[in-house]
């Protein structure tokens, strides 16, 4: 049995569609994202999964029990981080983790712990307002945690945080995730998906595109792989003699050759010696999503 | 139980930690009280300031319990130049200067404060007629006995008391709902209750009660300085007061919850309820009792909740009435508090499905 259970999820709001037939299983203790761009119904399928929404058609079952019409039984058993800022103003880390773990009946102990798991114990007196953004998502993380739930719903946990922030919350997310849980994260950074998903489902216009690991994606898109020699190995003429390479540009780094066949490609500039200072950049799952939703701006 | 109390406390952390809260809530509306008692207090009249010119034999031989009644009315002092006394009443620094014309008394009088101009010209009159009177021998045939129908400690400190409780507990239950209910949606938190497993009746009822305490703190806080600084007498049934105060409470809890819901900021919807609330204290003799404003402004402010807050609460808490005097504003306070709930969450519900 999966942990989620989405069959045939509709929602419009008027005459926007926000959600279009949507079917899809999470297994339990999977590491699942949602990825799309703004607007493609993440939130709104998201809401519907929690129960906060009621779908205008479709069945979503989660840990076996329906989440329509709001089900107290289910509530325990399921942990929300909605956005860094869902605090009770003006109260510290301690007093804020605190209160959510009387409101899951959980001891003050444990949500001590938590403080501790998540490496705010010298912040524990800071009022939420002062904490930088690394730290008030991770007492936010902690906060939907702090009852031990077996699945989690992150709505974007890394937004608006700088690299050095983004990766620490990686290490705490794939800790949650280790420990059993069922986790369902939605994000716009795909570097994220790829490094902490099982699975993704990568939506637009209320559809989910696609969904597979981030690493089949990736070969199912057959994307070029792009090879980038140290300056001076070849002329791109010379380049383009070798077999399998499709194009080749001189760029400020170097002479860039496009390939879809790098193994080949490879083997005979190494046997060139032409491979010190070489970079090779594949399909990244970004590739995958801007394929599918497309580039033009979206506000 | 775990859950209300973990909430109450959170709730009222968040009030006293926040110092435009306080300030508002308390600090504010005791600012009034202590300019409308310490400073408005005294009113009776200050002494009218007489300029004597020359001498003036109504003055000077007046037997000496009038003179010490006249003396109570008038600062007296004395010079013999007319142009310099006229022109001291004409820039305001005396208010009246007397001479003898034979037995005529001229007084030269400034009209700038009318209320004065108007004591002066009758006490004075009053003490020609005595004077007079007491000339012919005769005993006077009528006496005036002047009985205040008050309390003899009616004072302004009594009746302005209630009436910026009232608009003290009215800005601080708007402003929390307000503040709440825009604050937790913008911040999501109101979703995330959703999602605890808390019912909603134990979040609203925990909003509730630490309002309502606050509400009986600002009213300790209020009789105690008033009673301690400003000399404000309880009468009646004053304790009547606390049921009336908390159904008050209520009422204008559901005020800001109506702005909380209209607002689309928390800044907004704190504003909004200041809209409301201000107003309707202007209105409803918060500032300055209403009995000489105009009818058609007593027909307004009777349509206005703090109106009959304030109403029931001056019944028992200055004019001596019985607990049964704040039965009727609270059920009318009751009422408000339901329509402008029921209209409020209809206004939220319609915008939280966008």
């Amino acid at each position: 049995m999966g942990a989620i259970e989405v069959r045939g999820l509709a929602m419009s709001y008027g005459d926007l569609v926000a959600v279009d037939d949507v079917t899809f299983e999470v297994a339990e203790g999977e590491f699942f994202g949602i990825l799309g761009p703004n607007g493609a119904g993440k939130t709104t399928i998201l809401e519907m999964i929690e129960g906060l929404r009621k779908p205008d058609a479709g069945v979503v079952t989660v840990l076996g029990e329906r989440v329509w019409p709001r089900n107290p039984a289910l509530l325990p058993r399921i942990g929300v981080q909605l956005q860094a800022s869902s605090f009770f103003e003006r109260l510290t880390a301690r007093e804020q983790i605190h209160t959510f773990a009387a409101l899951y009946d959980v001891s003050g102990a444990r949500a001590d712990g938590w403080l501790e798991r998540v490496g705010l114990v010298d912040k524990a007196s800071t009022r939420v307002g002062d904490l930088s953004g690394g730290q008030a998502q991770r007492l936010s993380i902690a906060c939907a945690l702090v009852h031990d739930p077996e699945l989690v719903f992150l709505d974007e946990p890394t937004a608006a945080l700088d690299p050095q922030a983004r990766r620490n919350l990686w290490d705490l997310l794939s800790a949650i995730a280790d420990a059993g849980r069922t986790v369902v994260l939605t994000t716009h950074y795909m570097d994220e998906a790829e490094v902490l998903c099982d699975r993704v489902a990568i939506m637009d216009h209320g559809r989910v595109l696609e969904l597979d690991s981030p690493a089949a994606l990736v070969r199912g898109l057959d994307a070029a792989t792009r090879i980038t020699l140290t300056p001076g190995q070849l002329t791109a003429d010379e380049a383009v003699g070798v077999e399998g390479v499709v194009d080749a540009t001189d760029g400020p780094d170097g002479l860039v050759l496009t390939t879809r066949s790098p193994g080949r490609v490879l083997a005979r500039l190494a046997e060139d010696d032409h491979l010190d200072g070489v970079r090779v950049q594949t399909g990244t799952l970004e590739d995958v999503f801007l394929d599918l939703t497309g580039r033009e701006y979206r506000a | 139980m775990k859950a209300f109390t973990a909430l109450s406390l959170a709730i009222l952390r968040g009030f006293y930690r926040d110092k435009a809260s306080v300030f508002f809530a308390i600090v504010f509306p005791l600012m009034f009280l202590v300019l409308f008692g310490g400073i408005f207090s005294d009113q009776s009249q200050s002494k009218v300031d007489l300029i004597e010119v020359g001498t003036v034999s109504l003055v000077d031989e007046m037997p000496a319990d009038a003179r010490a009644a006249f003396d109570q009315t008038f600062e007296v002092t004395h010079t013999d130049d007319l142009r310099a006394a006229l022109e001291e009443v004409r820039k305001g620094d005396a208010d009246v200067a007397i001479e003898a014309d034979g037995d005529t008394i001229v007084a030269h009088y400034t009209q700038t404060d009318q209320v004065k101009a108007a004591i002066t010209q009758g006490a004075l009159q009053a003490f020609v007629d005595g004077t007079n009177v007491a000339l012919t021998g005769q005993p006077p045939r009528y006496t005036l006995d002047p009985q205040r129908v008050e309390d003899d400690s009616l004072d302004t400190i009594q009746f302005v008391t209630p009436g910026l409780l009232g608009w003290a507990v009215a800005m601080s239950a708007s402003f929390g709902a307000a503040a709440t209910l825009q604050g937790w949606r913008q911040s999501k938190l109101l979703r995330r209750l959703q999602l605890a497993p808390v019912s909603t009746r134990t979040v609203v009822a925990a909003r509730v009660v630490v309002t309502v305490a606050i509400a009986l703190v600002q009213m300790a806080i209020f009789l105690g300085l008033g009673a301690a600084a400003f000399g404000l007498t309880l009468t009646g049934a004053w304790w009547a007061a606390i049921p009336l105060l908390v159904v008050g409470t209520l009422c204008f809890m559901s005020v800001g919850l109506l702005a909380g819901a209209v607002a689309k900021t928390t800044e907004g919807a704190v504003n909004m309820a200041n809209f409301f609330v201000l107003p309707m204290a202007f209105l409803s003799g918060s500032f300055f009792p209403l009995e000489g404003s105009p009818a058609w402004l007593r027909t307004v402010s009777s349509l206005l909740p703090l109106r009959h807050l304030n109403d029931g609460m001056l019944d028992v808490m200055v004019r001596g009435e019985g607990p049964s005097a704040v039965l009727a504003p609270m059920g009318i306070l009751a009422g408000f508090a339901i329509v402008i709930t029921l209209l409020s969450a209809r206004l939220f519900q319609r915008d939280s499905t966008d």
